[in-house]
């Protein structure tokens, strides 16, 4: 499995082919500085994700990681900064990008069911009022089948493994049929079935021309999953293609004690 | 009385009417609100609101020497809305958790509406007794007036629900994700917010205060046991809320010195608790007969899994074996074999048993059955 994938990237990855200047940026941060009190937490972010990467960010605890896709979504206010998608304002282009939020951040006893959570994706394209009609539906059965979820698509949402409510948000996040996808810790308790399973799509999204930007743990698995990788802890340490960048001095510098990760030749 | 006089009672006496009209109305309303308010984790806001509305009233008092109940009723929006906004302006812009505000903007406003109202009462003006039923509540001042403007709230709070129902579901389920979507969730915020404030000023009259949170939570919280769908939670919480009501007043009425407000948050704590209890899948009772079920059914498969352990040491799956050997298994009693003789899982036959075919396979499949029975 870990050959395949391996593989997989080096052929298919657009880092390889094209040199970063000429490539169109699908998102681009300027000057972004966030703070929640009065120590910014993110300071003076540059950022820019070129189209078509599957894209790693990496760093410790606390890093400010999940603060930095909530900034560039909108659901944290900066302080100073900004972000445009594809050369226009984020709020211009809302409909392009989706969101998987981590997977704590909800209630999973409320009343509702795995098809109706994943039916929400369709809301931001019907707009105010509209409600979903079978057009919907069908794209959301369709998610839930990608996901491997249809035969839960009843199932009240409690009564979902936490893997299954990761993908259950993966899910509503694939509906929304977007270009450019934020996701926070996907990977967070999964086993290793599912983790394959949901890289898997993430790689085909990346085979669809789209960007998939995924905060990520697992040091170990980026060489394998990823083909860029953005550092980050408070400041931005370093972002590129993964082969150029992801080495000991990096990491080092991130997480603040000598790492030693022995990247696959 | 008994309960056919009562009924008659209802439809031909007007006072009764209104009242019981009134409570049901009222019920409902905050019932369907209520839901929303609990799912959200705000349990507290129905009491945050309902304290912050005491000091509204008595200065519109002070103000217009009125004690139309519209007028006063007026001032509790407007400072129950004052207050509702605070919290929230306290909860953005500090990040002081939100139940921290709530208690503090409770106890600050329901400190200064008391002091008014003591205030008030050492006024020498013969008009100033009768404020204080808003503490607790006085069904009985309910005129039609009342329930007509309740009706009318209701009403209008039904047309907003359907309207923007997906709104609401989606902002009470994840707000930061629907801000990602496009949509203005300060709007749906505010939107839901106006109408618990606006049920719960409505229901100071006739519960009070003190009370008026419980309306707002014990039918929302009774009807969640039931379901596990919104929509049927919100309507099973307006019925809740609605028979509550009906219910309180009649008891109430029957009794004639009880208070109305008070029977009817007992009648709503009734529904909580009965659900609490009864209800088939979140229920105690049921959860524990469930427990018991598994167990039982753990027993019959262990003793099952153990005769298939002996009987695949024979060619013929259906050799008798002598019941000796299953004495000392653990999970075995008489009762579990004969519920697998019952099953046709087993035969007997004077000391000896035998697993019949279906049992064999049955037993075979024991633990590679669960996945798919569970679709
Ligand atoms: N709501 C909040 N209020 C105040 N401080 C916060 C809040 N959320 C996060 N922080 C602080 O901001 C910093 C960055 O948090 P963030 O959640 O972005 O980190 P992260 O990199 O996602 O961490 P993790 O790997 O644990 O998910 C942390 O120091 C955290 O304590
Ligand atoms: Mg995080």
């Amino acid at each position: 499995m870990k050959n395949e994938s391996n593989e997989n990237i080096n052929d298919s990855s657009p880092s390889d082919k094209t040199p970063t200047s000429a490539r169109v940026i699908a998102v681009k941060v300027d000057d972004l500085t966030v703070a929640y009190n009065y120590k910014p937490v993110l300071w003076d972010i540059d950022l820019e994700i070129p189209e078509g990467v599957l894209m790693a960010i990496v760093g410790p605890n606390g890093a400010g990681k999940s603060t930095l896709i909530k900034s560039i979504l909108g659901i944290l206010k900066p302080i100073a900064g900004s972000v445009s998608i594809y050369d226009k304002p984020y709020e211009k282009q809302r409909q392009l990008v989706a969101y998987v939020p981590q997977k704590g951040s909800v209630d999973w006893d409320f009343p509702t069911t795995a098809l109706d959570v994943v039916m929400m994706g369709t809301y931001g394209s019907l707009g105010w009022i509209k409600r979903p009609g079978q057009k919907e539906k069908k794209a959301s059965l369709e998610a839930l089948e990608k996901v491997g979820m249809l035969a839960f698509k009843g199932r009240q949402i409690s009564q979902l493994s936490g893997g299954q409510q990761q993908r259950i948000f993966l899910a509503r996040a694939l509906v929304q049929n977007a270009s450019i996808y934020f996701m926070d810790e996907p990977f967070q308790g999964v086993d290793a079935t599912t983790e394959i399973a949901i890289i898997n799509i993430l790689k085909e999204l990346r085979k669809a021309g789209k960007t998939v930007i995924v905060v990520h743990h697992d040091l170990q698995t980026v060489p394998e999953y990823f083909d860029w990788v953005t550092f980050l802890n408070v400041k931005k340490i370093a972002t590129g293609p993964v082969k150029d960048i992801f080495n000991d001095d990096n990491l080092t510098k991130t997480y603040g004690i000598n790492y030693k990760v022995s990247i696959q030749e | 009385m008994d309960i056919t006089e009562y009924i008659k009672l209802v439809f031909t006496d007007y006072t009764l009417r209104t009242i019981t009209l009134g409570t049901a109305i009222l019920g409902a309303v905050t019932g369907m609100l209520g839901s929303f308010a609990v799912l959200r984790k705000q349990s507290l806001l129905g009491d945050a609101i309902s304290h912050a509305a005491l000091p509204g009233i008595a200065i519109a008092f002070l103000i217009t020497g009125s004690k139309d109940s519209n007028t006063l009723l007026i001032g509790a929006l407007i400072s129950g809305l004052i207050g509702t906004f605070w919290i929230r302006g306290i909860v953005t812009k500090t990040h002081l958790k939100s139940d921290t505000a709530l208690g503090l903007i409770l106890s600050l406003f329901f400190g200064f509406g008391m002091l008014l109202l003591t205030f008030i009462q050492k006024q020498p003006d013969a008009n100033q007794a009768g404020l204080d039923k808003y503490l607790f509540g006085q069904a009985a001042t309910l005129v039609e007036s009342d329930v007509w403007l309740m009706a009318i709230v209701t009403g209008l709070c039904l047309i907003v629900m359907l309207t923007f129902w997906k709104e609401f579901k989606i902002l009470l389920f994840d707000a930061d994700y629907t801000k990602t979507l496009g949509f203005n969730t300060r709007f749906i915020d505010i939107l839901i917010t106006t109408f618990i404030v606006l049920a719960i000023v409505l229901g100071l009259q006739t519960v009070g205060v003190v009370l008026m949170s419980a309306m707002l939570l014990a039918p929302a919280a009774a009807a969640r046991q039931w379901t596990n769908s919104l929509s049927t939670m919100v309507f099973l919480a307006a019925i809740f809320g609605a028979f509550s009501g009906v219910f309180g007043t009649a008891i109430s009425a029957s009794q004639d010195n009880l208070s109305t407000g008070p029977v009817i948050v007992l009648v709503a704590g009734v529904f909580v608790m009965f659900s609490f209890i009864f209800s088939p899948n979140r229920g105690l009772l049921f959860k524990q007969i469930r427990f018991i079920k598994n167990r039982r059914d753990l027993e019959l498969h262990k003793t099952l899994a153990f005769m298939h352990h002996i009987a695949e040491t024979h060619e013929d799956i259906s050799h008798p074996h002598t019941i000796k050997l299953l004495n000392n298994f653990q999970g075995y009693t008489r009762s579990t074999l004969q519920k697998l003789v019952d099953k046709d899982y087993v035969q007997l036959d004077g000391n000896m048993w035998s697993l019949t075919k279906t049992g064999f396979e049955a037993a075979a499949n024991l633990y590679t059955k669960q996945s798919t029975e569970d679709e």
